[in-house]
């Protein structure tokens, strides 16, 4: 009779309160479909009907903007994509930002919570300080940064020219492109990741790190060998979490690159989604890609959790 | 616990009898590095400080700045002089107070729509019995799993059917159900004393009773940080509203910034600059104003223990 809920370290509900041996309550099952049926409703109509719908459409060419019916062509989207000379192009520059945005915002964040966890004065305004951009909207941040790597008279080109280095031609060349998103996206969202190991390596156990330090255990060892350890929950979720969001930056390629320069310097898969269905004219093809990705996000989860129980 | 060998005596300023104690004072507590380590955190603090703030500081001065001064080699640091005129442009030239309206009509609705959502259906997994609980939880939260790019054709095509677009409901309603907060709402209700909720009920206490009297008072804090987080996540909502509003009459601030760069950037970025201004404010004093309170909602999700 009793239910068990996955997926959460919460106790069983029915440990909180006493069951009644008459089984169901008539009266709390209607209060319960009333309290639970709006949202279930929503989330069905607009996240599970959309999830399986846009299978169906991968499998016809379709122009959203015409009232002509949907044309059935199989698995023709998948084979047009997989057999596209620009295929490689997109899937690299989606690895690459993905990769460059995992790594360095969990990185760079991990080592500013190190940094801020020590007593130093002023920190917690700079705390606030490295937040701030998280909460600033990114289409707000990919206008600005735009102009702050203009070649000719942004910020980046100033400072480097200063140094003596000539800027490169961020709007022109599609690798400098890619990089000035990437930079973007990492600037705007490291403070999600820092604040989120900041938390974690507040909560850990500081007796642990006395005792490493009483062992006389060097602080790059006692890096490695008590705090991180520690932070392998924390990580772990921070790795899933910055990776789908990363996967799916939509935003800041928009407002600052539109996908190029030279066709798809920065197209990614998500932008390909939009580009295809909403200016191309073909859902069917956009949807076929939007399908891929979703599978791509599935099995990454699936290795990650995998990997999380096995070292558990 | 640790072995206590080996204690330098000349870094050791306790007496001798308290060496056989916990040796505290032979290295100084670790969040009390040396000098050489402080001073390099107040570098690396330094530097930290220097690549947030001098983006920020070089977006504000050129929202400030006029057109010659914008387009100077090299840049100036000061804007001179001060044209505020930037901000009077963005604000006449683009429909910036209607889209602020439209910003405050889409969060404000979308986040007591969703907070409101949140706590009765997680009220309900916490609190309620009934059959099939469990495997409907799962599909609650398995919908944070689903990416937004495959959901947005087949969501387009059906607003679109409706005749809703460039209207607030089809920008607002396939927004509108929430995962993250009957998740994080729920675990809350379940951390809540069961000694009171059981009182409550033994004392036949009905649903709205209990609700507003028993469980609403103990779980403000936990529905601040729900209520922020759908704020911000909604003030800044981008892909949605962009596919559904293409006129200014519902689109929101972060579209319509878009609209003023498509018209006006790279050849005038002092209005554009000053409307990125605009656009980032309301919520910066938001975030400055209840910072402590957003984090713990950011927090409350990601670390356990």
């Amino acid at each position: 009779m009793t239910s068990t809920i996955p997926g959460t370290s919460v106790p069983d509900p029915d440990l909180e309160l006493p069951r009644r041996k008459s089984g169901w309550s008539l009266q709390q099952i209607l209060l319960a479909a009333a309290l639970i049926l709006p949202n279930m409703i929503l989330l069905i109509l607009f996240t599970y009907r959309p999830l399986v719908d846009n299978f169906r459409i991968s499998f016809f060419q379709w122009n959203l903007s015409s009232t002509r019916p949907p044309l059935f062509v199989g698995f023709r989207n998948y084979a047009d994509w997989f057999s596209d000379p620009g295929t490689p192009t997109i899937v690299m520059n989606t690895v690459i930002f993905t990769v460059a945005a995992v790594a360095g915002s969990m990185i760079l964040g991990l080592a500013l919570a190190l940094l801020l966890d020590q007593k130093l004065f002023g920190r917690a305004a700079v705390r606030s300080m490295i937040f701030a951009p998280y909460v600033i909207s990114g289409a707000a941040i990919g206008v600005a940064f735009q102009f702050v790597f203009d070649p000719q008279f942004g910020l980046i080109q100033d400072l480097l020219r200063r140094i003596g280095v000539e800027s490169p031609n961020f709007y022109q060349d599609p690798k400098w492109a890619l990089f000035m998103v990437t930079v973007t996206y990492i600037w705007k969202n490291l403070g999600y990741v820092f604040v989120i190991y900041l938390a974690a390596l507040q909560g850990r156990r500081k007796d642990l790190d006395e005792a490493a330090e009483i062992d006389d255990t060097s602080p790059v060892r006692r890096l490695f060998r008590v705090v991180l350890p520690q932070l392998r929950q924390t990580t772990f979720f921070l790795s899933v979490t910055v990776l789908l969001s990363s996967f799916q930056v939509f935003d800041l390629i928009q407002v600052m690159t539109r996908g190029g320069p030279l066709g798809n310097g920065t197209m990614t898969m998500v932008y390909q989604v939009y580009e295809e269905s909403f200016n191309n004219n073909r859902a069917g093809y956009g949807a076929a890609v939007a399908s891929i990705m979703f599978l791509i996000v599935l099995v990454i989860t699936v290795i990650q959790v995998r990997l999380q129980d096995r070292q558990d | 616990m640790a072995q206590q060998t080996d204690v330098p005596p000349q870094t050791d300023p306790a007496p001798a009898p308290e060496k056989a104690e916990i040796p505290r004072r032979k290295h100084r507590d670790p969040n009390e590095a040396g000098l050489g380590v402080k001073i390099l955190g107040y570098v690396a603090l330094l530097i930290v400080v220097a690549m947030v703030m001098v983006p920020l500081y070089f977006i504000l001065i050129t929202s400030l700045k006029t057109h010659p001064d914008i387009y100077s080699d090299p840049i100036t640091w000061w804007p001179n002089p001060f044209a505020p005129g930037n901000y009077s442009y963005a604000v006449s030239q683009v429909n910036f107070v209607g889209f602020l309206r439209n910003s405050v009509i889409i969060t404000g609705g979308l986040t007591v729509f969703k907070v409101a959502l949140g706590v009765i259906s997680a009220y309900a997994f916490a609190y309620l019995r009934f059959p099939g609980r469990g495997l409907l939880f799962l599909l609650v939260i398995a919908a944070l799993m689903v990416p937004d790019q495959i959901t947005i054709i087949s969501n387009y095509a059906l607003v679109a059917g409706w005749g809703w677009r460039n209207t607030f409901q089809g920008i607002m309603l396939p927004l509108a159900g929430t995962a993250f907060g009957t998740f994080l709402m729920r675990n809350h209700f379940l951390s809540l004393p069961r000694e009171i909720l059981e009182a409550a009920r033994l004392d036949g206490t009905g649903f709205g009773r209990t609700l507003f009297r028993v469980v609403l008072p103990m779980s403000w804090p936990t529905i601040v940080a729900f209520t922020l987080i759908t704020i911000v996540t909604e003030w800044n909502q981008y892909l949605w509203p962009f596919l559904i509003a293409d006129t200014d009459r519902v689109a929101p601030l972060p579209v319509g910034l878009t609209q003023l760069q498509q018209n006006e950037g790279l050849t005038n970025w002092g209005p554009v600059m000053a409307a990125t201004v605009l656009t980032a404010i309301p919520i910066l004093i938001v975030f400055l104003l209840l910072q402590k309170q957003m984090i713990k909602g950011l927090t409350a999700g990601a670390v356990k223990g």
